[in-house]
């Protein structure tokens, strides 16, 4: 059996590494069986260095017509299965073609490598960022390797991107059903960072419906395609109640949420023509019968660095 | 369907308990092992228990109480976290991130009370944030007991001066602010309640509210516990928070139970202090809250602390906290124009209890609210309300507790007033009140003035008012109120004869008006009374001064006279003879012998012609002999003629034996040992001949009519009256009279138609006893009796 299946596995055994591997922060990624693993973190600009590892098994050759590193950016659109983007694409040549015997290392490097989007790992969107080893052979499949790594953006301390938003207006809205309900809310601010607190009330000025609660959820809406083609779909990321039992008119309810609990992403804004992520605070009233209420606003998300 | 929804609910009620127990089984396995992530988890899923709205308040707290005990834990669980390296600040965060509110809160809370101890934070900011954050929860059951803990975690973390959590400068404000908003919003919570759900579950709403209300109550409790309210604060922030509070919310429950809470959390100095501001919300209350009680229970607690020190006295003076709440009655009586008659009697009456309490040397006060009283009743007639009546008689047993002295309530000259409007039978449990009050406490009244104003109060008791239903009364009750008149005349008492006699005088005016009914116990007290005064008198020279306006005994007898005349319109005769020869005799000892005479012609006339029982003939015939044969004063001619007329009644009593014994009575009439001009031996032996010509008579008519001639006790009675005579020195009672008796009644004593009669032999046996006796004695005695042969 081990002799049988031996024959069809690959010849040899590819491992790539990344020269500052152990020090790097590493995230979970969720992999498309459900399964999470745990990859490096990369920001833009920033040297991708390492080595890639080649040993064949029980000495055997390995004839090749070539070996290569490619550093992909890809988007994946579910629906459309298969068809990969890739918006950026770098190769190194890493070997001419020739016999492999024994063990070969092989250092490479991307230097300052512009990444334009952030990984993203959406409802029906992927954007992946993965260096692939090819082992190019005649006749038979080619020996194929990835490492999947994670690119995110901080908008604070890195010299090219946009600063934190200049101008950050509160939400402040009045909504209401004529002579049933009437509402004012408020968050403090329209752009929030992704470990931000969301400050807010919401002000009874008039209540003639029997509210059970109200709950404020945020939403990630994904459009991806444009003209007729465009495809939505919204998940609700957070339900977060914010009252309990019917108020009175002249009631102020405060609001506080924390974002840090919840996988939240910046807003992405129409990334290399292929799709965009939104998000949504919804305010959601909930009456006696189960009616709901609700006011949706949009909001955006950036990201903040980390231990700058 | 009551019952389902009861057996439903201890349904849920159990359903809760074990979900709540199992997550905190769960809870304590993570607290255990140190993991924060799980324990946050279940605590939260524990939580959620009290995210139900299945149960009434009562279950609801069961479930509470639980949840609370396992917080407990929790807690401790946070310190020890804190302490363990994890910052507070993150902490309180975390518990944050829970998605439902209710657990979300009481984990707040549970954090913060850790975060307050550990000093990282000024606890006023904390406890803002926290009293703010609970906002959430507006379901009013919910958010109640939400708030409880929130009090309960903080009571001992306020920002209080001395307090180790003190701040800065406005440390106490903050403190007091903290109290203030957790005591409003769950005032709203619990007033909403009562607007929340359908109509018809009024009631059981209600009833579910009142075992609510400690736990907004607790707040006032707590505010009063802060050491940094001081009266100044109390005045300008506290009250005046509260009470706009109280007011603005426009409910009924709420109200009466928060005005009760001010009144009995805070200190009595306070309220004096503040009795504008507290007393100014009373009228603004809802029209359906009972004002009354409220004012009531204030004026109480400040009577009390009126009496528990004379000192603090000069304070309710300075604070007029009389003219304060005699305006502040009578503006809610204004501003409730259909509180019923009971309310404004309660709240005079608290009123009142107050007056004597603070100022008992103010009588004019007193009388001031009694007088409003009046005012208020008047135009509504006699109260019919049986409640109205016991306060009016509360109202009225006030000054007479206080003072322990009817003289002083008799100077209230709007007491009487107010008597008048109770009803018939009140009006006589009222005067019976009085009237115990001054036998228990002795009082004497010593003015005829007094007299008059008394008798004015009981007048209830004196005569039958207009329109009584007389026959409707019970006989023993009226006997009863009779007798504790009876009593109080005899306590009407002044150590001047001309006062005294002026205080008889008032009372006789006013017991004539009482009827027939009255009169047989009114009258001998009476009499007694003037009696007494009779016999002060002749301790005394008679008329020192000769002066005609003097009380004379010869007056007050023209007054008995016409006293006891009155009794022949009840008629009492058997009474009025008693009496009449109960003053004959006192007539007897002033040496007054046409007075005397009188009272004796009086009692012979009503002997006469009204008393026609032959029973009580007897007995009046013997109360006249008795008392005849003690008076001195008559001439012969007098005392002949009534001597006379004595026998000669005698003679004609209906049966003989009581006739013969009538007879041998008399023989004393003639007989008298302390005056020799009046011993008349002739006349004594022709009675006791006369009286056993009788017993034979007798004797005789018994063998005709029952062939036995009866008993001869008559014989043996008469045999003792000669032997007293004989022993006496009667000349005409001889040896031989007294022998011929003797054998007379052998001779009876062993016929054959004589009745065996035991009384009889063992009558005559101890008679022969005594001769023999008198015989061995010697002596003259004994030489007198020795020719008697036995």
């Amino acid at each position: 059996m081990n002799f049988l299946a031996g024959a069809f596995k690959p010849p040899c055994k590819i491992s790539i590494s990344l020269a500052d591997g152990g020090a790097r922060k590493k995230v979970p990624l969720k992999k498309e069986n459900g399964q999470s693993v745990m990859v490096p973190l990369f920001h833009s600009q920033e040297n991708i260095v390492g080595e890639v590892i080649i040993e064949p098994l029980y000495g055997k050759k390995v004839e090749h017509n070539g070996v290569k590193i490619e550093l992909l950016g890809q988007i994946e659109l579910y629906f459309d299965r298969g068809n990969f983007y890739d918006f950026t694409s770098l190769v190194r040549e890493l070997d001419v073609p020739g016999d492999l015997y024994e063990r070969k290392t092989y250092p490479f490097e991307f230097s300052t490598v512009e990444m334009p989007y952030e990984s993203y790992n959406g409802v029906n969107i992927r954007l992946r960022y993965v260096l692939k080893v090819t082992i190019s052979r005649n006749f038979v499949p080619n020996i194929v390797e990835y490492l999947d790594f994670v690119i995110i953006y901080s908008v604070v301390g890195v010299r090219n991107y946009s600063p934190p938003p200049a101008i950050n207006n509160s939400i402040k809205m009045e909504v209401g059903i004529e002579d049933c309900l009437h509402i004012e809310f408020e968050y403090s601010k329209s752009k929030y960072h992704l470990k931000d607190v969301i400050i807010g009330k919401i002000y009874f000025l008039l209540v003639r419906i029997k509210i059970k609660n109200m709950e404020l959820e945020i939403r990630r809406r994904e459009s991806t395609g444009s003209g007729t083609n465009t495809y939505v779909e919204t998940e609700t990321l957070a339900k977060f109640e914010l009252m309990d039992g019917a108020p009175v008119r002249g009631e102020s309810i405060p609001i506080r949420l924390f974002l840090s609990p919840y996988e939240l992403t910046p807003t992405y804004r129409n990334i290399n023509n292929k799709f965009s992520v939104k998000y949504f605070l919804n305010l959601v009233l909930v009456d006696d019968e189960d009616r709901r209420y609700f006011k949706q606003q949009e909001f955006q998300l950036y990201r903040l660095l980390e231990n700058p | 369907m009551m019952l389902d929804g009861t057996e439903d609910e201890e349904k849920f009620l159990a359903a809760g308990i074990a979900g709540l127990q199992q997550n905190a089984f769960y809870m304590h396995r993570a607290l255990d092992s140190n993991n924060l992530r799980d324990a946050l988890k279940y605590s939260a899923q524990m939580l959620s228990e009290l995210r139900t709205s299945k149960l009434s308040p009562h279950k609801y707290y069961e479930l509470y109480m639980r949840a609370f005990d396992q917080l407990r834990r929790l807690e401790i669980f946070f310190q020890e976290e804190t302490r363990r390296g994890c910052s507070i600040i993150d902490l309180y965060e975390l518990v944050q991130h829970a998605g439902n509110i209710l657990p979300r809160l009481y984990l707040l809370c549970t954090v913060g009370s850790v975060y307050i101890k550990s000093k990282e934070a000024p606890a006023k900011d904390v406890l803002k944030d926290l009293v703010e954050m609970c906002r959430g929860i507006q379901n009013p059951v919910r958010g109640l007991f939400l708030r409880s803990y929130l009090s309960q975690i903080s009571r001992d973390k306020l920002p209080d001066i001395g307090s180790e959590y003190e701040g800065d400068s406005d440390t106490v404000t903050d403190a007091v602010e903290f109290v203030l908003q957790n005591f409003t919003e769950m005032n709203k919570l619990w007033v909403r309640m009562q607007h929340q759900g359908p109509a018809r579950d009024k009631e059981r709403r209600e009833k579910e509210r009142s075992e609510l209300r400690d736990l907004v109550g607790k707040n006032l409790h707590v505010l009063s516990q802060i050491e940094g309210v001081d009266l100044e604060m109390y005045k300008d922030i506290v009250l005046p928070r509260v009470l706009e509070q109280v007011v603005n919310c426009k409910d009924e429950i709420a109200q009466f139970y928060l005005m009760d809470c001010i009144i009995q959390v805070f200190p009595d100095v306070y309220h004096l202090q503040t009795l504008d501001i507290l007393l100014g919300a009373c009228p603004q209350l809802q029209p359906s809250v009972d004002v009354k009680i409220v004012l009531s229970q204030l004026m109480e607690r400040l009577s009390n602390y009126a009496a528990s020190s004379a000192e603090v006295l000069p304070e309710f003076l300075q604070v007029e906290a009389f003219s304060k709440f005699s305006s502040a009655i009578s503006k809610v009586i204004e501003a409730q124009p259909d509180m019923p008659t009971v309310g404004v009697v309660t709240l005079y009456s608290s009123l009142l209890t107050f007056t004597l309490h603070v100022h008992s040397d103010r009588l004019d006060y007193a009388d001031q609210v009694l007088g409003a009283c009046v005012k208020k009743l008047s135009g509504k007639g006699k109260i019919e309300d049986s409640r109205a009546t016991k306060q009016i008689v509360a109202l009225l047993s006030a000054p007479l507790e206080k003072y322990n002295d009817i003289v002083t309530a008799l100077k209230l000259s709007n007491y009487p007033r107010v008597m008048e409007y109770l009803d018939i039978p009140t009006n006589k449990v009222m005067a019976g009140v009085i009237i115990q009050s001054m036998m228990k406490n002795r009082t004497r009244i010593s003015t005829s003035d007094k007299v008059e104003a008394l008798f004015e109060l009981i007048k209830g008791l004196l005569k039958d008012s207009d329109g009584t239903p007389t026959d409707e009364l019970d006989e023993d009750d009226f006997q009863e109120e009779q007798n504790s008149v009876a009593r109080l005349i005899q306590m009407l008492y002044n150590e001047e004869p001309e006062d005294m006699f002026k205080i008889i005088d008032t009372v006789r005016k006013h017991i004539l008006t009482g009827g027939p009914k009255r009169l047989p116990f009114t009258v001998p007290p009476l009499v007694f009374s003037s009696l007494k005064l009779v016999r002060q008198l002749q301790g005394q020279d008679e008329n020192p001064f000769g002066d005609d306006t003097a009380t004379t005994p010869k007056k007050i007898f023209q007054l008995l006279n016409q006293t006891i005349e009155t009794l022949s319109a009840v008629p009492a005769p058997e009474l009025a003879l008693r009496l009449y020869l109960l003053c004959a005799e006192a007539a007897n000892d002033s040496d007054l012998e046409p007075v005397a005479y009188e009272f004796f012609t009086q009692a012979y006339i009503l002997y006469e012609e009204e008393i026609s029982d032959s029973r009580s003939q007897i007995t009046a015939l013997h109360l006249i002999i008795g008392t005849l044969q003690r008076m001195h004063v008559f001439g012969v001619e007098n005392r002949d003629t009534l001597t006379h007329k004595a026998t000669g009644y005698s003679a004609k009593l209906l049966k003989k034996p009581d006739q013969c014994r009538a007879v041998y009575a008399c023989s004393h009439l003639f007989w008298v040992d302390d005056h020799d001009d009046l011993k008349d031996g002739e006349r004594v032996l022709l009675c006791l001949k006369r009286a056993l010509r009788i017993a034979n008579a007798a004797q005789q008519m018994s063998n005709a009519a029952r062939g036995s001639t009866g008993s001869v006790m008559l014989f043996i009675e008469i045999l003792n009256k000669y032997l007293y005579f004989f022993e006496k020195g009667n000349p005409q009672v001889n040896v031989a009279a007294i022998q011929g008796l003797i054998e007379l009644i052998m001779t009876e004593m062993q016929s054959d138609t004589t009745t065996a009669d035991p009384a009889a032999d063992a009558f005559l046996a101890s008679t022969l006893r005594y001769i023999q006796f008198q015989k061995q004695k010697g002596g003259v005695v004994g030489e007198k009796y020795e020719p008697i042969k036995v």
